[in-house]
């Protein structure tokens, strides 16, 4: 084993406070150190020759270079190793300016804490063991899971870079939230008319494989290739025949809840969820059909013309390949029935913002006039209830959902254009209009359209007679305010859909305290999971307007296609590695992995069968949790294994 | 006992508290010279093995950094950490070594300050407790 210690100048900045030379007759005098220099910048082009000189010259295994931090250089020189044929992963760096020279200016005391920290790094570099660039091969495909905007989004830019992507949607229909809204703030465009071309080109695009009605159920492997399993339950309508005529709605005797429109209207049990549905294409909802049975009825069945629909369909599992995956599952709204406050639900004309943007659609249950559920009369005084369920750790949820000032203010504004001489009145906490145009969005709704904004919480809604009692308190007057109301509407605060949680137990993703899915980084990597080639749009991450949505679904999109396109991707290097012969099977490091890397698999040894631990080199990021866990030392981490880190503290325990 | 210098082992996780510490340094933020550090990628990797073992070999005390509770690089290997070195600190106690000499601290990326403070707090805990003298054990090479 021959070592060379480099130690640098750094100009002054090391040997002004370390006496370098002394560091280097010293490191001479260390086992194995065939060679010690010191020079003036060790990371110059000089100083990277000198290295390369002597590891050719003087035949040297191992470098050490004693200098500024690891996280300065160590790329530098890992690279000029490289180049003498020396492997990148047995240079070994002593930081004494950052942790030396620059943080203690007696030079005495520096210069012997940075002999110390040298001999531990030649104990270290001893030890070490040339590692491999670890590649794995990639599946040029994503996977889109959601199609609300942000998988439409992403599924669009991700095929418009030219790559296959294939969109699993949960229910029958893509669209998601944004489908059931009737105009959009803060430009009042209607939200129909900005999404249906996008949904329409999610239809027509070569590069996007449409799965709806489906859901993702398992998903192995890891990132460049997830094995996926895609169950598709049946729709009994062949999507393809379909030509939209509607005869079949006619003769459906069933009545069900409409779902799109929040359950204020009725649908039949053969439906279309919305006129723009993507696929185009009605389906069967076996739930409410009298049997899926043609001896029971068949009405449906007897009078479509293509001969569209089949009662013989089965549920379908598609298993495919992908290199990376989107999860953008979205959100749901906090439930009313919550909200003991506010009714829970009782109330039948306290209803939430998302039932309101369909009441007030001209497609929607009062087929445009503001009509309120209870008795159908048209609607003149509206109270709108900022923050239903939002920021109120003690009771509900402790977090803002940022977009409810802003849908309230826009379902105010609808509504005094809709009715001239009516009264809206919002409570609220405070407003927050922090995006592009919102602030002066508020003020055209409490100037010039005279909405009415109540600094307060409404503690209490009554049912009195055929109108609405609201209760609540004017925080800026501190007076009580008491009115009534022909309709109260509740902006009910965002959480995390059924879909997203479901769908991070699938994946093993790590969630926040909140139940949304957490970014790998919540400011530099915020469409990045805790899993390598998993990625996040929209709100499955958190409470989001459409612009932050689509913003995010790009950059997600961008971040999958980094990885399909390419033919290898570089895994981490310094992983963990089983040594079978001592490990025993207990499991404890399984439990142990934050990213689920490793598995419990069967081993012959002697003509017996044993469990023993296997790391997925491509899960595992190298954090050694494992390592510190095993109480038989059999799982340990390259690069830092415990060998190495002991004799890094034998050299330093002793004096 | 005046003249006592400790001679401590720091463990630092690569992304936060390492870096913490190189802050420190770029900004010239001067402590006491006690703590030599091993770096390692996570705080979830320090074996208490390490720790008893550095003070077999000789250190008076041991410190262990790692991110804040909830900004662990590696989701929650800081957590593990914790636990583990709690529990082992029970062990230490057992052993008739005092508890103290073995501390753990939360440094982020952006705390060179609070690192080098953390530094100085423990040198000056340990040279207190004095030289460890419990099975510590001498190399001879
Ligand atoms: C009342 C109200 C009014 C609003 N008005 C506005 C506005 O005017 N302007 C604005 O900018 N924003 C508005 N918003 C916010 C807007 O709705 C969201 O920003 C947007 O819909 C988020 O899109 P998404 O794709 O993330 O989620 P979603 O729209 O929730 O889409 C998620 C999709 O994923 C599917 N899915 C869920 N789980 C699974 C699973 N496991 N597998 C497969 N598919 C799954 C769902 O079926 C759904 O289609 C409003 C919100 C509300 C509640
Ligand atoms: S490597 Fe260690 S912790 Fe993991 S199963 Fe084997 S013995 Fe148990
Ligand atoms: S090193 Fe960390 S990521 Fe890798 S297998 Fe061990 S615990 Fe899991």
């Amino acid at each position: 084993m021959r070592i060379g210690v480099y130690v640098c100048e750094c100009g002054k900045n090391i040997s002004a406070t370390v006496d370098v030379e002394k560091v280097v007759d010293y490191a001479k005098s260390l086992p194995y150190v065939a060679s010690s220099r010191v020079y003036k910048y060790m990371c110059a082009d000089p100083g990277q020759e000198l290295i390369k000189k002597d590891i050719e010259e003087l035949k040297l295994d191992k470098v050490i270079v004693a200098a500024c931090s690891p996280r300065m250089h160590e790329p530098t020189f890992r690279a000029a190793i490289e180049d003498k044929g020396l492997n990148p992963y047995t240079l070994e760096i002593v930081n004494i300016r950052e942790q030396v020279s620059w943080v203690h200016d007696d030079k005495k005391k520096g210069t012997k804490k940075a002999k110390s920290l040298v001999k531990s790094s030649v104990m270290r570099s001893a030890l070490m063991e040339p590692l491999d660039r670890k590649k794995v091969g990639v599946t040029h495909k994503a996977l889109v899971i959601g199609a609300g905007i942000a998988g439409i989004q992403a599924a669009l830019d991700i095929a418009g870079s030219g790559y296959q992507v294939t969109l699993v949607e949960k229910t029958s229909s893509i669209g998601g939230k944004m489908a059931q809204l009737d105009k959009t703030f803060p430009t009042l465009d209607c939200s129909a008319c900005i999404l249906s071309p996008k949904m329409v080109d999610v239809g027509r695009n070569p590069n996007i494989t449409l799965i709806a009605n489906a859901e993702v159920e398992q998903v192995d492997g890891y990132v460049g290739n997830f094995e996926v399993k895609i169950k598709k339950k049946p729709r009994y309508v062949i999507e393809d025949k379909c030509t939209m005529c509607d005869d079949c709605v006619a003769v459906c005797p069933v009545i069900a809840h409409d779902e799109y429109n929040q359950n204020l209207s009725p649908r039949k049990a053969i439906y279309i969820a919305f006129p723009q549905a993507i696929p185009a294409s009605y389906i069967i909802d076996p739930d409410d059909c009298l049997g899926i049975d043609p001896l029971i009825c068949s009405k449906c069945k007897d009078v479509c013309g293509p001969e569209a629909i089949d009662f013989d369909m089965k549920p379908e599992i598609i298993e495919d390949e992908f290199g990376a995956i989107v999860v953008a599952t979205g959100y749901d709204t906090y439930p009313i029935e919550n909200l003991g406050e506010y009714g829970q639900g009782n109330i039948p004309d306290v209803i939430t913002g998302l039932d309101f943007e369909r009441l007030i659609s001209p497609g929607g249950p009062s087929t445009g006039a503001l009509r309120r559920p209870s008795d159908g009369k048209l609607v003149k005084n509206v109270v709108f209830i900022h923050c239903a369920g939002s920021r109120d750790p003690a009771k509900h949820l402790p977090y803002c959902s940022k977009i409810c000032c802003m849908y309230s203010t826009k379902q105010a504004l609808m509504f005094k254009h809709e009715v001239r001489d009516g009264t809206a009145v919002n409570f609220y906490i405070d407003i927050r209009t922090g995006g592009k145009d919102y602030e002066e969005f508020y003020q055209r709704a409490a100037e010039e359209a005279k909405v009415v904004y109540i600094r307060g919480k409404v503690s209490e809604l009554i049912q009195d007679g055929d109108e609405i009692l609201v209760k609540g308190v004017n925080t800026l007057t501190a007076e009580t305010v008491e009115l009534h109301a022909d309709l109260v509407v509740l902006a009910t605060g965002i959480i995390p859909s059924q879909g997203t949680k479901d769908i991070a137990s699938v994946l093993r993703l790590s969630l926040g305290i909140n139940g949304f899915i957490k970014e790998a980084h919540p400011k530099l990597k915020p469409v990045e999971t805790s899993i390598t080639g998993v990625f996040v749009a929209g709100c499955a991450t958190g409470p989001k307007d459409i612009p932050e949505t689509v913003s995010q679904a790009g950059r997600a999109a961008v971040r999958a296609c980094n990885i399909i396109a390419q033919d290898e991707i570089e895994v981490e290097a310094t992983i963990a590695h089983v040594d079978e012969m001592l490990c025993r099977g207990c499991g404890v490091c399984v439990e142990t992995c934050p990213y689920s890397a490793i598995t419990l698999i069967d081993t012959k040894r002697f003509g017996n069968t044993y469990k023993v631990a296997s790391v997925n080199e491509a899960l595992c990021k190298g954090c050694g949790s494992c390592a510190a866990a095993c109480l038989n030392g059999a799982i340990n981490q390259f690069g830092f294994e415990d060998k190495q880190i002991l004799a890094m503290i034998q050299a330093l325990g002793e004096e | 006992m005046e003249d006592f210098e400790p001679n401590i082992i720091g463990f630092l996780c690569n992304w936060c508290s390492y870096a913490g510490a190189d802050l420190a340094g770029t900004s010239r933020i001067q402590y006491s010279h006690n703590v030599k550090v091993i770096r390692v990628m996570c705080s979830g990797r320090v074996n208490p093995m390490f720790v008893i073992n550095a003070l077999q070999q000789g250190a008076d005390g041991v410190l262990i950094g790692g991110c804040h509770p909830g900004d662990c690089h590696y989701q929650h290997g800081n957590y593990l950490a914790r636990r583990r070195i709690s529990v082992m600190k029970k062990l230490l106690e057992f052993m008739g070594i005092n508890p103290e000499r073995v501390k753990m601290a939360w440094v982020s990326a952006a705390e060179g300050r609070k690192f080098a403070d953390v530094v100085d707090e423990v040198t000056e805990e340990i040279r207190k407790l004095g030289p460890n003298t419990k099975i510590r054990r001498k190399n001879e090479w």
